[in-house]
């Protein structure tokens, strides 16, 4: 059982390190972009970077259904696993989106953002399979925490397509343009990288409510009330707010573009806080990291 | 003010005009925000309506949203009297100063605090304002025929030309039967079609922001007939349910004492179960499950309590919250009277549930005797004579004794708090650093020195701690996120989308418009016009 649980953490570390050639080739087709001054056509490097990041999802993939079964149960349980099921949610996001949709343009941002997340959780937040407590054993537990690592999915793809934005629309403004800055011509318009992020976080946004929800529901199941301003609670509120903000600020004059997209930056960075500094640092219920 | 130019819709004043001109119909508004930003010469009336225009402007409500998340910050950073009355407490202790700070600015009381109130009351007076003109408004378009097409069609997003060489009428008939079987609501007027899909996205958008309002309403009025309380229950003792069997309690603001169902829960037994977690090597918690019998209304029944699964008893619910050892202590005077013989629910301070109790013997000895107990279920000996706890099973179990006299300060009528003892007002007699350890396991009894009497382990039981709980805001709330939820899906599933047929010497023109980005407004309209094309005369579509 502990051997399967070994295994899944090799293929964790390989799925590591085919991220890695992944975001290595997608650097390399930006550069490549840039280098030549008319731009544009993908190179030849981009096809090899998806397929790489391809198979390092299913790897991924069997490292994390490994530790569900080492565990005997679903493996978002502890730090460790939630990130590791986290990135896996955000590199399908990524994948899945670009079957519809051309965004392999925040190919680096996703992989260097995968592998940045799964090293830290690997070398930092690992621990070994242990049972659950008794709170921790309901099955809003399972839904509570899937729709949760879903809609980071979805945040973290809308919020890298927001950056590009930003920086989009400064290079559409006529600033950034050095040379450096030649392969934001290989991203679309602003405007579209504006839509396509919005869309993205709208999903998030339906996901985080879900799970705000299924997470009050749980915790009347285990504590005796479903809201009692517990800090994860409190941060699951803010995200929640800020992102309503970000939607009106989508449909109001004066702030659109610009002011939404760092809007939603802000709303991600409170997503990725609530994750990090949030688990280790402040008291409360939610005492889950597993350290 | 004279730029204000007369409107038929409603939407807040500085609604994205993708989204606002729209609901124009005709008559575009370019610039209702060229309205003054507080002109010269503003009578009240007018200020008045400045005023509300600006609170119930989205603007507002994005600030209001931010502001809401901000405030809420210092709320996960300072320990918050109810989630963490411990944490309040040590500030307190340690560092006093700081403590009257965060009390003046209400810090340990966030989300009751006047400063978080008046901003969401703000964002909700707000949000009032932005609703009820809208759903009045989509009132009225719901009951209206579509909006007539603009008067020039160069606006419009989408504009197809599809030649017909049949009759135009039997065209144009077709193309109404299309667009209804789409689903749209359809008008045909002589040459032309309005046709108008998607009334569901405001609706969907309507319904969440209500249900908004619908939470925030219930725990406003409902949550003042809540009330819970904490209780210890050991095996073999029954509960009733009255306020003087509950060791806390926190009423509501309405609560009435006849809240309370009359009702008795027993603890039949309560069997915890560990596991040794193989890496850490220590023992860990899998299972606590509580067999309880429940009386009411002259019913008996059997139910488990588990955590995560709580006991439902008329309108309250029973959750299991916490457990531990009830050593069962009998003191006797000189005489050999029992004074004192009940369970006394030890706190577990460690994974071995290593506890610390406390006994208080008023009456019926010489003195008041008060005693510092420490239970270890599986009592080992440490290097240092110090015992220890090396699991949380009773292999073992072992009580030791401080034993004191002296004024308990039971008197004066606070009874005090019944796990401390006023250790600096009393004498110890036994126990630690006075030469006689006090160390007992079950049937084992200790003299107490100066002929005081004796004190008896005599038995071991567990105790759980309940929470009793009565909220009556679970269903309001509950309902409006239902609604809010499926409200929010609606809304985002769904475009509203317009189109319009007229008959052009060319043959019969196509346009069409959607509120907000829409990238698949052109596709729809593709699939619609191959179906026309399909099933008529019609030959190519060539676009305008
Ligand atoms: C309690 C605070 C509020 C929250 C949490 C909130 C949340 C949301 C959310 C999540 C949406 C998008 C979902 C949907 O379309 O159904 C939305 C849309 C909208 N909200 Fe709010 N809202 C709040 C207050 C307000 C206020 C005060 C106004 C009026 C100024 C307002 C006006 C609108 C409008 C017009 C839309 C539609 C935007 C569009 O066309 O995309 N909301 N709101």
């Amino acid at each position: 059982m502990n051997d399967l649980a070994t295994t899944s953490l090799i293929a964790t570390y390989s799925a590591m390190g085919v991220y890695t050639f992944a975001f290595v080739l997608f650097t390399v087709d930006l550069a490549g972009r840039s280098a030549s001054e008319e731009q544009s056509k993908p190179t030849r490097w981009l096809r090899s970077a998806m397929a790489l990041t391809w198979l390092g999802w299913v790897i991924h993939l069997g490292a994390t259904v490994m530790r569900g079964i080492a565990a005997h149960r679903v493996p978002w349980a502890n730090m460790f696993e939630f990130g590791l099921t986290a990135t896996l949610a955000l590199v399908g996001v990524f994948l899945g989106i670009s079957v519809f949709r051309d965004v392999r343009f925040v190919g680096s941002f996703i992989t260097g953002f995968a592998i940045l997340a799964l090293g830290i959780v690997a070398t930092n937040f690992y621990v070994a399979v242990t049972p659950l407590p008794p709170a921790l054993q309901d099955y809003w537990l399972v839904i509570h925490v899937f729709v949760a690592v879903l809609g980071t999915g979805f945040f973290a793809t809308g919020a890298a397509l927001s950056a590009a934005q930003l920086f989009q629309s400064a290079r559409e403004s006529g600033r950034l343009t050095t040379r450096n800055w030649r392969f934001l011509s290989a991203f679309p318009k602003a405007e579209a990288l504006e839509s396509l992020s919005y869309r993205l976080t709208v999903i998030g946004f339906v996901f985080w409510t879900f799970t705000v929800i299924a997470g009050a529901i749980w915790a009347e199941h285990a504590w005796g009330r479903y809201w009692g301003w517990d800090t994860k609670e409190v941060w699951s509120f803010i995200i929640w707010v800020l992102f309503a903000g970000y939607i009106h600020a989508r449909a109001t004059r004066g702030w659109r573009g610009n002011p939404a997209a760092v809007l939603n930056l802000i709303g991600f960075t409170a997503v990725i806080f609530n994750f990090t500094i949030v688990n280790l640092f402040f008291k409360g219920l939610h005492v889950y990291s597993g350290l | 003010m004279a730029s204000r130019q007369p409107s038929k819709g409603y939407q807040p004043k500085d609604l994205d005009e993708s989204r606002q001109w729209f609901d124009e119909g005709n008559a575009p508004v370019k610039n209702r925000l060229a309205e003054p930003i507080l002109g010269p010469k503003l009578g009240p009336f007018e200020f008045l309506r400045w005023t509300w225009r600006l609170l119930t402007s989205m603007r507002t409500a994005i600030i209001l949203l931010v502001l809401v998340a901000v405030a809420a910050i210092p709320g996960s950073i300072v320990p918050q009297r109810l989630a963490d009355p411990n944490g309040v407490a040590t500030i307190r202790d340690s560092n006093p100063d700081l403590y009257k700070f965060y009390e003046s600015v209400q810090l340990f009381d966030v989300f009751t605090s006047v400063w978080f109130s008046a901003i969401y009351l703000l964002l909700f007076i707000s949000l009032i304002g932005c609703i009820l003109p809208r759903v009045r408004h989509h009132w009225n378009v719901l009951r209206a025929a579509p909006a007539d097409a603009p008067k020039t069609w160069t606006r419009l997003d989408v504009r197809e030309v599809v030649p017909v060489t049949g009759s135009t009428d039997a065209a144009l008939d077709r193309a109404a039967a299309l667009l209804r079987k789409s689903r749209y609501r359809v008008v045909r007027k002589g040459d032309s079609i309005k046709a108008e899909f998607g009334y569901l996205r405001e609706t969907g958008n309507l319904v969440f922001h209500i249900a908004l309002v619908g939470i925030l309403a219930t725990l406003g009025f409902a949550s003042g007939f809540n009330w819970y309380g904490q209780r210890a229950l050991v095996e073999g003792q029954a509960f009733t349910n009255q306020l003087s069997s509950y060791d806390t309690f926190n009423p509501g603001r309405w609560f009435d004492e006849r809240q309370l169902d009359p009702y008795a829960v027993s603890l039949s037994s309560f069997v915890p179960k560990y596991v040794k977690d193989p890496v850490k090597d220590v023992w860990m918690p899998i299972d606590f499950t509580a067999d309880v019998v429940v009386t009411e209304g002259g019913n008996q029944r059997a139910e488990t309590l588990k955590v995560n699964d709580p006991v439902h008893i008329g309108d309250s619910k029973m959750y299991l919250l916490g457990n531990g050892f009830a050593p069962v202590i009998t003191v006797r005077n000189p005489a050999g009277d029992v004074v004192f013989s009940q369970p006394v629910p030890f706190i577990s301070q460690d994974a071995n549930l290593t506890s610390v109790g406390v006994v208080k013997v008023p009456d019926g000895l010489a003195e008041q005797v008060g005693m510092q107990g420490f239970f270890y279920p599986s009592a080992v000996e440490l290097d240092s004579g110090a015992l220890s706890s090396n699991n949380p099973e009773p292999t073992k179990p072992t009580v030791t004794f401080n034993i004191y006299k002296g004024d308990l300060g039971l008197d004066d009528g606070t009874n005090g708090n019944v796990f401390q003892l006023p250790i600096d007002q009393l004498t110890q007699i036994a126990g630690r650093h006075t030469g006689v350890d006090v160390v007992l396991e079950p049937g084992d009894t200790f003299t107490l020195p100066e002929g005081l009497g004796t004190v008896e382990f005599t038995s071991l039981s567990r105790y759980i701690g309940v929470e009793i709980r009565h909220d009556a805001t679970q269903f309001g709330v509950g309902l409006s996120a239902a609604f809010l939820v499926a409200g929010l899906l609606a809304s985002l599933a769904t475009r509203r989308r317009r189109m319009w047929v007229r008959v052009t010497a060319k043959g019969l023109e196509w346009g069409a418009q959607s509120r907000g980005d829409d990238p698949g407004l052109e596709a729809a309209v593709g699939r619609i016009l191959a179906k026309f094309t399909l099933t008529g005369s019609g030959d190519k579509v060539s676009t305008t």
